[in-house]
């Protein structure tokens, strides 16, 4: 199986293909759209800014080529809210590959931003993408911006309001949270997305 | 809920953990992968890695052992030690750590703080921040305490520093407590309030930790978001499954291990 990652210049991209790599699969970064066509499984892994991440995407001509792909694709964090029509973060036009606009997180009383830590999953619909996975399994966040639940989201996770922590819409899919440093949970997501249909 | 974080400190010198106090007999603990792999395994929620002999030997750390601990970490990690600009960050970032904590450059150079959040988002932007307390009463900042000898109390309020520190970018503090750091006799509860008061962004507790009871404390009573500690753990007189049942006792909301 050839599964690429997309290099959108995100700071977490060596720690996603080291956890590929301890579920035996080894993802070449790429920048080149025939390579990411070409694959069968492509992630989009992001750490930093939305619009620096666009922008490089832009950079690469890579936009039209993830707005198209018909194999399955994987958005960690950042890369899960490019997949979105835009974010707040920036005022930037995303991917569009799912419905709805990315939004800061409130700040509340108690309530810290950035969300960092580990937090429960909220299990909102099956999906083979979380088989293995349970109600209140606890995952790595670190973010500030997140999309609202929705018809899509198959796992929800509160900090001061509830937002989507893991997507799917027929092949598109997205983590909020970090599989790479999730433990057994992350390993568990990354591990049904290279089985995905 | 978000969880409060457990965070076990381990001191690297020459590609090895070590403990003792710095810039004296170090004993050798063990290899980094090793002991990383037993804490993640004991139920750590986070690891910080301080490159002890990195600032005082005008380097950064050696980013070969971070790619070696980010190939068998999948939980997250930081780390700390002579970062002093945004190529540094850059190198140790890439090669695979999700954090990096930076504290006497920052105070010589203050912007740093803000180039390395325009860089790579303000997530990855740990400031550790060393605070004792002077004869009038005030907490105020030390640079350089890694070496004692070379060690300068700055005139900068602790407060002051972290409202300017967060407003600069930084996405986290440390609060490091000398008064209260290695005798074991609990977190400083006082002074972790006072800067939860004024600190928006996630606060960690660290000096002094030396039972189970200390840590109920730092959460309970200073809300902080997590505690560090180092030879509580490395001397095995606390282990994390312990800790972790005892703080879920007390209605401390933490994760459970794998």
């Amino acid at each position: 199986m050839r599964v690429v990652l997309v290099d959108a210049g995100g700071a977490n991209i060596g720690s996603v293909r080291y956890a590929l790599q301890r579920l035996g699969v080894d993802a070449p970064l790429s920048g080149d759209g025939d390579a990411i066509r070409r694959a069968d499984r492509v992630i989009l892994p992001g750490v930093g800014a939305a619009a620096a991440a666009m922008e490089r995407l832009h950079d690469l001509d890579l936009v039209s080529t993830l707005q198209t792909l018909d194999r399955p694709l994987l958005g960690i964090c950042l890369g899960m809210q490019l997949l979105y029509e835009s974010s707040e973060e920036g005022e930037v036009k995303c991917l569009g590959r799912l419905h709805g606009r990315v939004r800061s997180l409130p700040a509340r009383c108690g309530v810290r931003i950035p969300h960092m830590g580990w937090n429960r999953l909220h299990i909102e619909r099956p999906s083979a993408l979380l088989a293995g996975i349970a109600d209140g399994d606890a995952a790595y966040f670190v973010h500030g911006y997140a999309a609202a639940v929705d018809a899509v989201t198959i796992a929800s996770c509160e900090h001061g309001a509830a937002f989507a922590a893991a997507v799917q819409d027929g092949v598109i899919a997205g983590a909020q949270f970090h599989p790479e440093r999730s433990g057994r949970v992350g390993l568990r997501l990354l591990a049904n997305f290279l089985g995905l249909e | 809920m978000l969880s409060r974080r457990i965070i076990p400190c381990l001191d690297v010198r020459d590609g090895k953990v070590v403990k003792g106090v710095r810039f004296r007999a170090h004993v050798v603990m063990g290899a980094i992968e090793d002991l990383a792999t037993r804490y993640r395994d004991e139920g750590a929620d986070e690891l910080v890695f301080y490159d002890i002999t990195a600032s005082p030997q005008g380097r950064t750390v050696d980013r070969a052992w971070v790619e070696r601990v980010a190939r068998i970490l999948d939980i997250p990690f930081c780390v700390a030690g002579g970062i002093g600009s945004v190529a540094d960050a850059r190198a140790i970032l890439h090669a695979g750590a999700d954090k990096i904590s930076i504290n006497s450059p920052a105070l010589r150079r203050p912007d740093l703080i803000a180039e390395l959040a325009q860089a790579f988002g303000r997530q990855c932007v740990v400031v550790g921040i060393d605070s004792l307390r002077d004869a009038d009463g005030q907490w105020r900042v030390r640079r350089d305490s890694g070496d004692p000898a070379a060690t300068q109390a700055l005139p900068l309020r602790t407060l002051d520093w972290i409202e300017q520190a967060q407003h600069l970018g930084a996405g986290e503090i440390v609060l490091n407590c000398m008064g209260s750091d290695g005798v074991r006799g609990g977190y400083d509860i006082q002074q972790l309030r006072a800067a939860r008061a004024i600190c928006a962004v996630p606060l960690i507790a660290s000096g002094g930790a030396g039972s189970a009871a200390h840590f109920v404390d730092a959460f309970a009573q200073a809300d902080v978001d997590g505690a560090l500690a180092a030879s509580v753990f490395h001397d095995g007189s606390l282990r994390i499954g312990e800790l972790k049942r005892v703080l879920r006792q007390s209605g401390v909301e933490v994760r459970d291990g794998d």
